[in-house]
């Protein structure tokens, strides 16, 4: 114990915003801007504004990263989207290179940045294995030797010779990950493969995670889901904006992550830069209320709710889809107002804004955020993580209380009991 | 900074390897050795390739065969029958086969080197390994599709009644000439292709262009010396003299050509080798 498996010192990675708009570039692109470039020098001579920041067309997406992970240590690595994780994740496994700084890692590395790259559909399952293996950094000897426990883990002995694109999804990942899964690196790197597959197959993805860092293996795990994080991580990492914003126990980085959340949320929407989307329309405010006549910002269990989404634009077919999350990043429930009710109205007056309304709210008392969507014509107008935060009271779901933090689960359903008399 | 990290890592040695992470300088090695070290990925990929390219078509392996035994029969109809372009005293289908032969399997495999980094685009994002293996794998996978052809071309010769002579064993090295300038000029594009689309476009003419510029239609001996080893400069001229010397015993041993020849496809692989691992570190950014 104690010696150093990752070290990273001052790694930054910059990104040309040109380059990320348009994919690549044409070769036409290069030879007008290389006959424009005469032309252009001899205005910014003119214009005398030839110190232009060279760095305005262009990104970090880190800064100044240092951090160092010892062996046998099981770190968190959080932060909203675009803070930097997948980016350090990919030069820590050398698919991308730093701009600055460096890092120093000991011991294999094995990651699993996406599962199932390099599957293809025509092969059947076990020359996929094989395939897929081989690109991960596995012998062919290492491949044979793992094979049986590859299918078992995955559990598709019947289909091992069909080719993968006949397979169901839940099977494609399940070998996915069952490749992936026994590696056996001595550094594993994973990004958030835990948020996709049934609740049976996560369950087994933490177990084998476990076992992992129960070997003393090292694991530097991308999520955004708390929970996963909070139960595997001794140790928590929260970048923001490119840079470490915290680095202590898992429970303290988690609690420093949810109150930043918290924090951005006081700003004004429109000042956030951690959106995806379009952005021909923008969500600008998010407004949460029990709606009636005397609006309260505090929700109750089994009372009514309204979510209110104001927008820059109104764009043709525009639908909104939010997701309620509670605090450790459990997705509670989606709404979404492209799938349409014959009680959804279309109101002029309400220009602007889109309201979704819930009778009776059934969530048990806790703290929620919500993650917004906004898109027309199918296409991503505007996402936001975090957009707004909520606090659900206790309250009464047809005059049964629902007392806050006992027992599982954040929803509460209506029911009734039949007891024998006492 | 960097002076404090170092030795301390290093230092504690057992076998688990140090990877030292960082950005690299303008001109980097070729790291043949790490190329060797993960040649069962080579050979899978390979395998890969070969096993996909003819699934869900109908005629399957065939295609490998059909290529150039259609080009053969337009070519004899048009060139030998109407033009009467000469052949070196060999049956003009005998003689434009003998090249077509190598030709598609030069072509093929350039053509699918150059578009084989952009179509392993979700690879290169996701999972590192040597980049080199992916437009090696490529070329590699067309000898097989070159065998099959090979074959019916050895049916031709005997069909055509030309006696084999020992010349016939150096034509594994004409086929290493055409593989090594197939996967150079495959470096260099496939490189640019991730940077310009525009070779997307640029591949076919070009292939158009070589073919024209390389004796498959006629013979080189249409040209006179010095002009004759100059032309070797085009390294697929000395594999085609080469086919048709050790095959089908045409009188031209063509020494100085091939020598030529062998040089300008050297120099295109290790340039392009060159350029392609100095453009490797941008490919996940921007493929």
């Amino acid at each position: 114990m104690g010696e150093v498996a990752i070290r990273v010192e001052g790694l930054g990675k910059r990104f040309s915003i040109i380059g990320k708009q348009e994919s690549y570039k044409t070769l036409r692109d290069v030879l007008a801007n290389a006959a424009l470039k005469p032309l252009r020098a001899v205005k910014s001579i003119q214009g005398q504004n030839g110190n232009q920041n060279p760095g305005s067309d262009s990104i970090w997406a880190l800064k100044n990263i240092s951090l160092e992970i010892k062996r046998g240590e099981a770190v968190g690595l959080i932060g909203r989207n675009g803070a930097g994780k997948s980016t350090l994740l990919k030069i820590l496994s050398r698919v991308t290179e730093p701009t600055e700084g460096r890092a120093q890692i000991r011991g294999k590395v094995g990651s699993l940045l996406e599962v199932g790259v390099g599957f293809h559909p025509e092969l059947s399952g076990r020359e996929n294995i094989y395939l897929n293996g081989a690109i991960l950094g596995m012998k062919r000897a290492e491949i044979e030797r793992s094979f049986d426990a590859i299918v078992a883990f995955a559990e598709i002995d019947k289909f091992i010779d069909t080719p993968v694109k006949h397979y169901s999804s839940g099977m494609y990942l399940r070998l996915a990950f069952a490749v992936a899964a026994h590696l056996e690196p001595e550094i594993l790197l994973v990004d958030e493969v835990l948020a996709v597959g049934d609740a049976a197959f996560q369950k087994k993805c933490i177990g084998k995670m476990e076992e992992v860092t129960g070997a003393g293996r090292t694991v530097l795990f991308v999520s955004h889901n708390m929970a996963a994080v909070q139960a595997l991580c001794s140790r928590g990492i929260f970048l923001h904006n490119g840079s470490v914003f915290a680095d202590a126990t898992a429970s303290e980085a988690i609690s420093t992550y949810l109150r930043t959340l918290e924090l951005a949320v006081s700003q004004d929407l429109l000042e956030r830069t951690d959106r995806r989307g379009s952005g021909r329309a923008k969500l600008c405010k998010v407004e949460i209320s029990t709606g009636g006549s005397e609006p309260s910002t505090t929700l109750a269990t089994g009372r009514p709710a309204q979510f209110a989404f104001y927008v820059t634009a109104v764009q043709p077919r525009m639908s909104c889809i939010f997701t309620i999350y509670d605090t450790f990043g459990h997705a509670v429930a989606t709404f979404n107002s492209a799938v349409q009710a014959p009680d959804d109205l279309r109101d002029p007056s309400i220009s602007g804004k889109v309201i979704c309304f819930l009778d009776e709210l059934a969530l048990v008392p806790g703290r929620y955020r919500i993650n917004v969507a906004i898109s027309s014509d199918g296409q991503l107008q505007d996402h936001i993580e975090a957009a707004a935060f909520f606090e659900v009271e206790q309250g009464l779901l047809r005059g049964r209380p629902v007392i806050k933090g006992n027992g599982f689960g954040r929803v509460c359903l209506q029911h009734r009991w039949m007891l024998p008399p006492t | 900074m960097a002076t404090q990290l170092a030795p301390e890592i290093l230092k504690s040695t057992d076998d688990s390897p140090v990877v030292n992470i960082e950005p690299s300088k303008a001109w980097v090695s070729l790291r043949l050795g790490e190329l060797w070290e993960y040649r069962e990925l080579v050979y899978f990929l390979t395998w890969r390739d070969i096993k996909v390219r003819y699934k869900q078509t109908v005629l399957g392996a065939a295609w490998a065969i059909i290529q150039p035994l259609f080009s053969m029969l337009i070519f004899s109809l048009f060139f030998g029958r109407l033009a009467k372009i000469p052949s070196d005293g060999i049956p003009y289908p005998l003689f434009s086969f003998a090249a077509l032969v190598p030709w598609t399997f030069f072509a093929n495999g350039l053509n699918q080197s150059s578009n084989s980094l952009v179509a392993s685009a979700n690879l290169i994002k996701k999972v590192y390994f040597p980049r080199l293996t992916i437009p090696v794998a490529a070329v590699l996978a067309g000898v097989v599709d070159f065998a099959l052809a090979f074959i019916v071309l050895l049916g031709m010769i005997a069909l055509y009644g030309v006696a084999p002579t020992i010349n016939m064993l150096w034509t594994p090295l004409f086929l290493l000439l055409a593989l090594v300038t197939s996967l150079g000029v495959g470096l260099w594009l496939s490189a640019l292709n991730v940077q310009y689309r525009d070779v997307r476009y640029i591949v076919p003419f070009v292939t158009q262009v070589w073919m024209f510029s390389t004796p498959i239609a006629y013979p080189a001996s249409l040209l006179s010396e010095p002009w004759r080893t100059i032309y070797g400069f085009n390294p697929m001229v000395g594999v085609v003299e080469g086919f048709r010397w050790a095959l089908l015993g045409t009188n031209t041993a063509p020494g100085a050509t091939i020598a030529v020849s062998s040089l300008a496809a050297l120099v295109i692989l290790v340039s392009g080798a060159f350029y392609f691992r100095h453009m490797e570190k941008t490919f996940a950014d921007v493929v």
